[in-house]
């Protein structure tokens, strides 16, 4: 299996994807200098700084720019830059990009990405480590894709830059760089992925809570507990079916993510699971998360307010 | 476009905008309806030298660029009632008609949120190698929103062929614009980039066409971008129904005066296009009128392409 970073894998699908259609192009702050990470580094060498077009601080500007360009026929990737400054796009992603096809009858559509990364962990406070993925499900025209995994990555960008909506890509910075095995191939969106398959509790994890739910269940089977772990990969369109079947075998869930709890897109899984299939729980629906304040800087604080594995193997403990 | 063309263009604006006022009082037009009753000069002396390829971007008050970006009356007339057959089979309403049959490529209810997506497409054009040529209608109230400087700032660095058009009517919903800005003219506004620039009076068409060719001629060899200030007079309130607690009317006299329509029909001496434009607006809303509203299925059914 081909070894690589979950930034690479970022790297390498939009240099295939431009080298593919000349109609893709990317622009973003910095993004002609790589970005803060690297994500779009060697593309300004590659495709040239019309494909490949820096912007100034403007979010909101350049969102309406990429949605003007992909109803004229182009497929812009957008970067912003961290999650938080989403806030600074929502207007044009949330009124105009997302309602484009819908209010022309069908004559509009906006093909375009819009790649951002959250997540916090490496102190950089309140206003550079929000899980913001929860306001973005709830806009009827957007997809939301939050990849946790190198191959997922790449995969479902490739899907992203193809689907004729607005899609809406929310990666993670604490992932770029861990070294993983990613075999090669096609992640449609709407389709979850058992990362692990057991029969006790099923866990539904997104992004980072992955690979902590992961280790979780490692830890859970030396007891003789066995931890199911689903990615939905994408949460909308969401693969409901994958996690009721689970479930139809666990009849134990647990929902995690990074996000704070109240509000966020476990409370949708719990709700969409407790209505599909109610016969089949045993317990109440268990939520992961943060708690309902925003991310403190110092580092112990940070630290305590991660939700993270020992959260995930508690609320598993306390369904059993 | 002749002088005759402007004015059988600008009386189908006026005749069926006309009518939409009384549809929205007889309660067959629906929601929030803006008309640009006194502003066809504007709509008529840009888009008559516009091209279906050239995208269109318009703003709440759309119904005029619709029209004279050639729009079909029937299905915008349709589209403001709701109805299956409207351009938008009634998903979009007054506030977001769209016709990219003629590169009309949508109003916006967001103030100045349109101005940004004309650059994506002078942009999509540039990079596509073509010369077409991407203009957006906004009013004075959308240039004291952010995204208005940034989209200028970005269309000046990136020099895209771009021709941004505000329609400067001296209100911005209920408010003078001199309580909103200290600074009189749009055009003042974009000094700082050195946007080429021009303040018309929006009320003489004649004026708009040939300031607007000039921009229009150099764009299509792929400059830009260029900002044309054109000052009107919104006849009407904001919105239909609107009180207009906030101003006096202008008198009819003064009014016969500016109206672009009556300057040019009294210079080219010529009657008969305002029968014509009743005649073909009598058929719009039968036609509209014959098309039935659209089924419930379709709310999902185009939420995603």
């Amino acid at each position: 299996m081909p070894e690589t970073t979950y930034l690479e894998a970022i790297t390498t699908t939009l240099a295939d994807e431009m080298r593919a259609d000349e109609r893709v192009l990317v622009l973003g702050e910095d993004v002609a200098e790589g970005g803060p990470w690297g994500a779009t580094a060697g593309l300004a060498d590659e495709f040239g700084p019309e494909r490949v077009r820096n912007t100034p601080i403007s979010e909101a500007a350049i969102a309406g720019i990429a949605i003007g360009a992909a109803q004229s026929g182009l497929r812009p990737v957008v970067e912003i830059m961290f999650v938080d400054f989403l806030t600074l796009a929502l207007d044009q992603l949330v009124n105009q990009a997302a309602k484009a096809h819908f209010m022309s009858g069908g004559q509009l559509t906006v093909p375009m990405v819009l790649r951002t990364q959250g997540g916090a962990g490496q102190r950089g406070g309140a206003q550079h480590s929000q899980s913001l993925e929860a306001w973005l499900t709830h806009i009827p025209g957007l997809k939301v894709a939050m990849p946790a995994r190198a191959a997922d990555a790449a995969g479902l960008l490739r899907a992203a830059i193809a689907d004729p909506n607005p899609v809406v890509f929310v990666e993670n910075k604490t992932l770029y760089f861990r070294k993983e095995n990613a075999e090669p191939g096609d992640v449609p969106l709407g389709r979850a992925k058992v990362v692990r398959p057991g029969r006790d509790v099923t866990v539904v994890a997104l992004s980072r809570l992955v690979a902590e739910s992961l280790v979780a269940a490692e830890e859970l089977a030396a007891e003789g507990i066995e931890v199911e772990v689903i990615d939905p990969r994408t949460l909308v369109p969401l693969d409901l079916d994958t996690i009721v079947e689970s479930v139809a075998r666990t009849h134990r869930l647990v929902v995690a993510h990074e996000a704070v709890v109240h509000g966020g897109f476990g409370a949708e899984i719990a709700a969409q699971v407790q209505a599909a299939a109610f016969d089949e729980l045993d317990a109440p629906v268990a939520r992961v998360g943060a708690p309902f304040a925003p991310i403190p800087f110092s580092p112990p604080l940070e630290d305590a307010y991660l939700p993270g594995r020992d959260d995930v193997s508690a609320a598993i403990r306390a369904l059993l | 476009m002749s002088d005759a063309d402007l004015l059988r263009a600008m009386w189908r604006i006026r005749v069926f905008e006309e009518e939409v006022g009384r549809l929205t009082r007889a309660n067959e037009v629906h929601g929030l309806v803006h008309l640009s009753v006194g502003g066809e000069g504007v709509a008529v002396g840009v888009c008559g030298q516009l091209r279906d390829d050239d995208p269109v971007y318009s703003n709440h008050r759309a119904h005029g660029h619709a029209l004279a970006k050639g729009a079909p009356m029937g299905p915008l007339m349709a589209e403001l009632m709701g109805r299956d057959g409207g351009l938008c089979r009634g998903l979009g309403g007054s506030m977001h008609v769209v016709d990219t049959a003629h590169g009309f490529m949508g109003a916006t209810g967001v103030v100045g949120g349109n101005v940004p997506l004309a650059l994506g497409s002078a942009l999509a054009a540039r990079l596509s190698g073509s010369d077409s040529v991407a203009v957006v209608f906004f009013g004075d109230g959308a240039v004291q929103g952010g995204i208005f400087v940034e989209s200028v700032n970005l269309a000046a660095l990136w020099k895209l062929p771009a021709i941004l058009v505000c329609e400067n009517n001296g209100f911005a919903e209920f408010t003078p614009r001199s309580a909103h800005t200290p600074v009189e003219r749009v055009t003042d506004w974009v000094a700082p980039w050195d946007v080429d620039r021009e303040t018309v009076d929006g009320n003489d068409v004649v004026a708009v066409r040939k300031a607007f060719r000039r921009f229009l001629t150099k764009a299509r060899k792929g400059k830009g971008p260029f900002l044309l200030e054109c000052l009107t007079h919104r006849l009407r309130g904001h919105y239909e129904g609107d009180p207009q607690l906030y101003r006096q009317a202008l008198a009819a006299e003064e009014w016969q005066e500016l109206d672009p329509i009556l300057r040019l029909q009294r210079a080219l001496g010529h009657k008969g296009f305002e029968e014509e434009a009743r005649a073909e607006v009598v058929e719009a809303v039968e036609s509209a009128r014959a098309s039935p509203f659209p089924s419930s299925d379709l709310t999902t059914e185009l939420v995603y392409a």
